[in-house]
């Protein structure tokens, strides 16, 4: 029983970040039309935006101090982070909760990627066959990694989650077990609340602003919202924007969970594709049930238990799932007629 | 199509064979003179050919074709190891292997099109992927990749490190040391490799020739083009699309045995959906649906990767010596992004411009090219060569 | 005459919608056929229901004695059974000669035929046909341009002669001249009239009066999801039916 409980929470925050990024990938496929190979690595620089945060907190300022000295007779160096001599325990807190912290600073730097990618690039492809959208945003995909890798370069880098957070939560007592027998770490609970309030917000925002209602509208039916006299072209702009704000906040408050590296994007991509798929193509509750449910299975099809039985399903349960579903229902779990049949 | 005549595909034929056998001449002053990267360009040339069958005529994007190429790999290997060095019967196997492969994969695979397709293609390709690293492992050797050994000496245990060789041991060939794939006798390394390759890919390429010219080729071009007007035709595009797939299938096979015939290790890495794009790329880049494309496009990628990997800051300091200190520093700090381990920008970069300014790939700006200067307005608008 | 194809008691709703009720037809052989009927009447419904897009909820189609229901689409044509759509569709990318030569070799190889090797070029019966067809719907002279860049009223012309090339028993034309000029409609009366010499049976689905009158042998008319008359088109012309449905048309 726990061991089946554990392994659900491990599928829980996986499956956040397969939801918020197979969120913003059918927000952009369902209403600008657009298939984007390029949005993991909008992923990917969420991450190392928070991974840039942290550096800025942490810049040193480095004191000698010649009253003590080495063992080999050098003056000891003392490291303080300009923040903290600058503003004292505040200062100590925001290098702490660097991570957390770097989403005010990952919303308007995505914002802005997401604008620039749409209106010099995306933009030009609407009309296009979807391979050649598809080639044209992998080639986006692999520049954006190289940038990275250059500046940050190709080893992982950890970060860690504020120190409040850093233990494990005994959620075995929630549920009457014994203590300690289901501890879970706190970041990866914090992951998934925060996972489901950004869909939250995002389904709130679609639901009851006017503004949602037109893009809603503009999934179901794209020419004749166009007909309507809407700037569109406006609107495209602003919903590519929002997809790329929610795969960059998956990936800068993942960096505890998984200490980002350049290719990050790309694995989380082609996962999140076959999220998208499996969810119904442009179906933005599809995609965030399927996130769920595949990042539980995977977590699930890692047991022990399940291995013995079926040795290797750990690595193949997803794939093999998008298999079944698109072959039963080859619109996904919550696809409407008529999306991408062609 | 009917604008090419049988004499003209002969003379194209002719001339393309001319130009392969002769790379080792004619490629030597661009730098390209050498075996290791000759191969690469017949192997990846096949590969992109076969690719070019399925993607180019019917229009169906595949995104797992490098499955294909790592199980042919695996089987010549195999091959080597249990039967004999000797190339023929690895590529044969090979070719069988990856085609039984493709089957399976494309019977599935083909009930759905368009992005669906491409999804089911790649789920296909990373579970081979997966499972070559994790389960698989008897039969791939996992991370170490799969190897030719040292014959056993007494009772087999382990196949993955005891070769037996059934075949070569009964015509009694005498081993020493780890033996290297060989064509009866000739080892199949350096400029014996590259013209075994080159054979193939001679041959490769009359039969996709014999494939475009064809009721077959036309009748895939027809799925591209119309689905609903052909099934309404009477004819049933499933069989057709299936058949199309196993040949680009069989292609990938060769070209992944021609892969372990001049380096006889194999490893689950070339199964990558990274690998897979690349011949997306290659073909893209050459032409899609033309000929001589997608081998044009192997051939660059290839020659360009090797290139810039190879540019160190030395070289680029050396290259902008005659600019002033700073300036230069400032041009090499560039540049050095793009060459040596940055070379994957500058394919990013190229993938980028290609689809954005030459969605027809090198052929097209061939043709555009051609047409600028014969100035005379071609009614025929096609696009094959 | 025996009825070639034989529609009976076809029912079809989408949801609670009843587009087709106790739908009866018999089309005999040899003969031009028209359904007319005013929009939304159902006629193409009818048509998708006879060529398998549809599945009626019940009742039979047969053509020639065998059941039509639950076959896919080139199992239909296989059986002689050619069809124009509303809006062209033809193999926009490929040469107009491209374009007959592929229901050609369905028509002599049948649905699926692996041919990798031999030329088509060397295929010569297959050719010449195509050729002779072009020639006598007007489009020779354009053989080898790609399909694309034909005219409106050309594009149908190659999409008749495409379905021509098999020798169908039956052609099925959904509204041939929708979207023509007066003259290209004339045209296209008159090619249909010297086809109609070779014997094939047509059922045509129409708008137009004008074509319907120059080329039916016998009309049906459709109106709300049932057949409300059959017969010549003097008949017709006169049914007082006929006229309510047309004039009165409420359900337009």
């Amino acid at each position: 029983m726990d061991a089946f409980l554990l392994q659900f929470l491990n599928g829980l925050d996986k499956g956040g970040a397969y939801a918020l990024i197979a969120l913003g990938l059918t927000l952009a496929f369902g209403t600008l039309g657009i298939v984007n190979f390029a949005h993991g690595a909008l992923f990917m620089l969420g991450a190392f935006v928070a991974v840039s945060v942290n550096k800025l907190l942490t810049l040193e300022k480095v004191v000698l101090d010649p009253t003590r000295k080495t063992p080999w007779g050098e003056p000891v160096e003392i490291r303080t982070p300009y923040v903290e001599t600058w503003l004292g325990d505040f200062g100590r807190f925001l290098v702490d909760w660097s991570v957390p912290v770097s989403i005010i600073a990952v919303i308007p730097v995505m914002l802005l990627i997401g604008v620039v990618m749409e209106r010099g690039l995306i933009r030009h492809f609407y009309r296009r066959p979807h391979a050649d959208q598809i080639l044209v945003t992998f080639g986006l995909a692999i520049v954006l990694q190289e940038i990275v890798k250059h500046f940050f370069g190709a080893n992982p880098i950890p970060q860690s989650a504020p120190a409040m957070f850093a233990g494990s939560a005994d959620v075995g007592a929630l549920f009457g077990l014994p203590p300690g027998t289901l501890v879970y770490p706190w970041w990866r609970l914090i992951y998934f609340l925060f996972a489901a309030l950004v869909i939250a917000i995002v389904f709130a925002f679609l639901q009851f602003t006017t503004w949602g209602m037109v893009v809603r509208a503009g999934m179901r039916d794209r020419e004749t919202v166009g007909l309507l006299g809407i700037n569109i072209r406006r609107r495209f702009t602003t919903v590519f924007g929002i997809a790329a704000i929610v795969a960059g906040l998956a990936g800068a408050m993942y960096t505890p969970i998984l200490p980002p590296d350049y290719h990050m994007g790309m694995e989380f991509l082609v996962l999140s594709f076959v999220v998208v798929v499996v969810g119904g193509m442009g179906s933005l509750p599809g995609a965030v049930l399927a996130g769920f449910l595949l990042g539980v299975l995977q977590s699930f099809s890692s047991m022990t238990e399940v291995k013995a039985i079926l040795p290797g399903i750990d690595q193949i349960i997803i794939y093999l799932i998008a298999v079944i579903v698109l072959l039963t229902r080859p619109r996904g779990l919550l696809g409407r007629k008529g999306v991408m049949e062609d | 199509m009917f604008g090419k005549t049988a004499r003209q595909d002969w003379i194209f034929l002719a001339i393309f064979a001319a130009f392969v056998l002769s790379m080792p001449v004619t490629l030597a002053p661009i730098g390209a003179g050498y075996p290791d990267l000759l191969q690469k360009f017949a192997i990846y040339g096949l590969f992109a050919i076969g690719f070019n069958i399925l993607f180019g005529l019917t229009g169906y994007l595949s995104f797992g074709h490098a499955a294909f190429l790592g199980v042919g790999s695996y089987a010549a290997v195999w091959v080597f190891k249990l039967l004999t060095v000797n190339a023929v019967p690895a590529v044969i196997f090979a070719v069988l292997v990856a085609g039984l492969f493709a089957a399976a994969i494309g019977y599935v695979s083909l009930r759905r099109a368009g992005i669906y397709f491409s999804i089911l293609t790649l789920a296909f390709a990373q579970m081979s992927y997966n499972l070559a690293y994790s389960v698989l492992t008897p039969l791939t050797n996992g991370e170490t990749g799969l190897q030719v050994q040292l014959l056993a000496q007494g009772p087999v245990t382990d196949y993955i490190n005891q070769d037996v060789r059934i075949l070569d041991q009964w015509l009694g060939v005498k081993e020493v040391g780890v033996p290297s794939p060989s064509l009866f006798g000739i080892e199949m390394s350096g400029w014996p490799g590259f013209y075994f390759a080159a054979v193939m890919l001679i041959a490769g390429m009359f039969i996709a020739q014999r494939i475009f010219r064809s009721s077959f080729g036309m009748m895939l071009r027809a799925i591209k083009s119309n689905q609903t007007r052909l099934n309404y035709t009477g004819v049933n595009p499933r069989p057709y699309l299936l058949a199309a797939f196993v040949i680009s299938g069989m292609y990938a096979g060769l070209a992944g045995a021609l892969l372990a015939v001049i380096d006889p290790l194999a490893g689950a890495e070339r199964m990558q959906w990274t690998a897979s794009g690349e011949v997306v790329l290659m073909t893209i880049l050459g032409g899609v649906g033309t000929l001589l494309g997608p081998f044009l496009g192997a051939a660059l990628i290839k020659y360009a990767e090797n290139i810039f990997s190879a540019i160190n800051e030395k070289i680029l300091h050396a290259t902008f010596a005659w600019l002033p200190d700073g300036l230069q520093n400032a041009v090499v700090e560039i540049a050095g992004l793009f060459v040596g381990k940055g070379w994957h920008l500058t394919l990013g970069l190229l993938f980028m411009l290609i689809v954005i300014f030459l969605p027809g790939g090198l052929m097209e700006g061939f043709e555009r090219l051609m047409r600028l200067f014969r100035r005379r307005g071609g009614a025929h608008a096609e696009r094959e060569g | 005459m025996a009825a070639v194809l034989r529609i009976e008691d076809v029912h079809k709703s989408f949801g609670g919608l009843r587009a087709l009720w106790e739908v009866n037809l018999d089309v005999e052989e040899g003969r031009v056929h028209a359904i007319i009927g005013p929009n939304g009447a159902g006629k193409s419904t009818l048509l998708n229901c006879l060529i398998g897009r549809l599945t009626p909820d019940r009742g039979t189609v047969t053509f020639e004695g065998r059941p039509l229901i639950g076959r896919k689409p080139h199992e239909i044509n296989q059986m002689g059974i050619a069809r124009v759509f509303q809006t062209p569709e033809i193999f926009e990318e490929l040469t107009l000669l491209e374009n007959l030569m592929i229901p050609a070799m369905a028509k002599r190889d049948g649905a699926f035929r692996l041919n990798a090797w031999r030329r088509v070029t060397r295929r010569g019966e297959l050719m010449e046909e195509a050729e002779h067809i072009l020639e006598e719907v007007g489009l020779a002279e354009q053989r080898h341009r790609v399909s694309a860049a034909l005219s409106r009223g050309d594009k149908r012309r190659l999409e008749l002669a495409m379905c021509l090339i098999q020798h169908p028993k039956l052609l099925l034309l959904d509204e041939p001249t929708a979207g023509m000029s007066r003259a290209d409609t004339n045209n296209t009366i008159d090619l249909l009239k010297r086809i109609g010499e070779k014997g094939i049976t047509k059922v045509i689905i129409e708008h137009d009066m004008h074509v319907v009158f120059s080329l039916a042998d016998t009309i049906s008319v459709l109106a709300r999801g049932t057949f409300i008359a059959h017969g010549k088109p003097d008949e017709i012309r006169n049914d007082p039916k006929v006229q309510e449905a047309y004039l009165g048309g409420v359900e337009a």
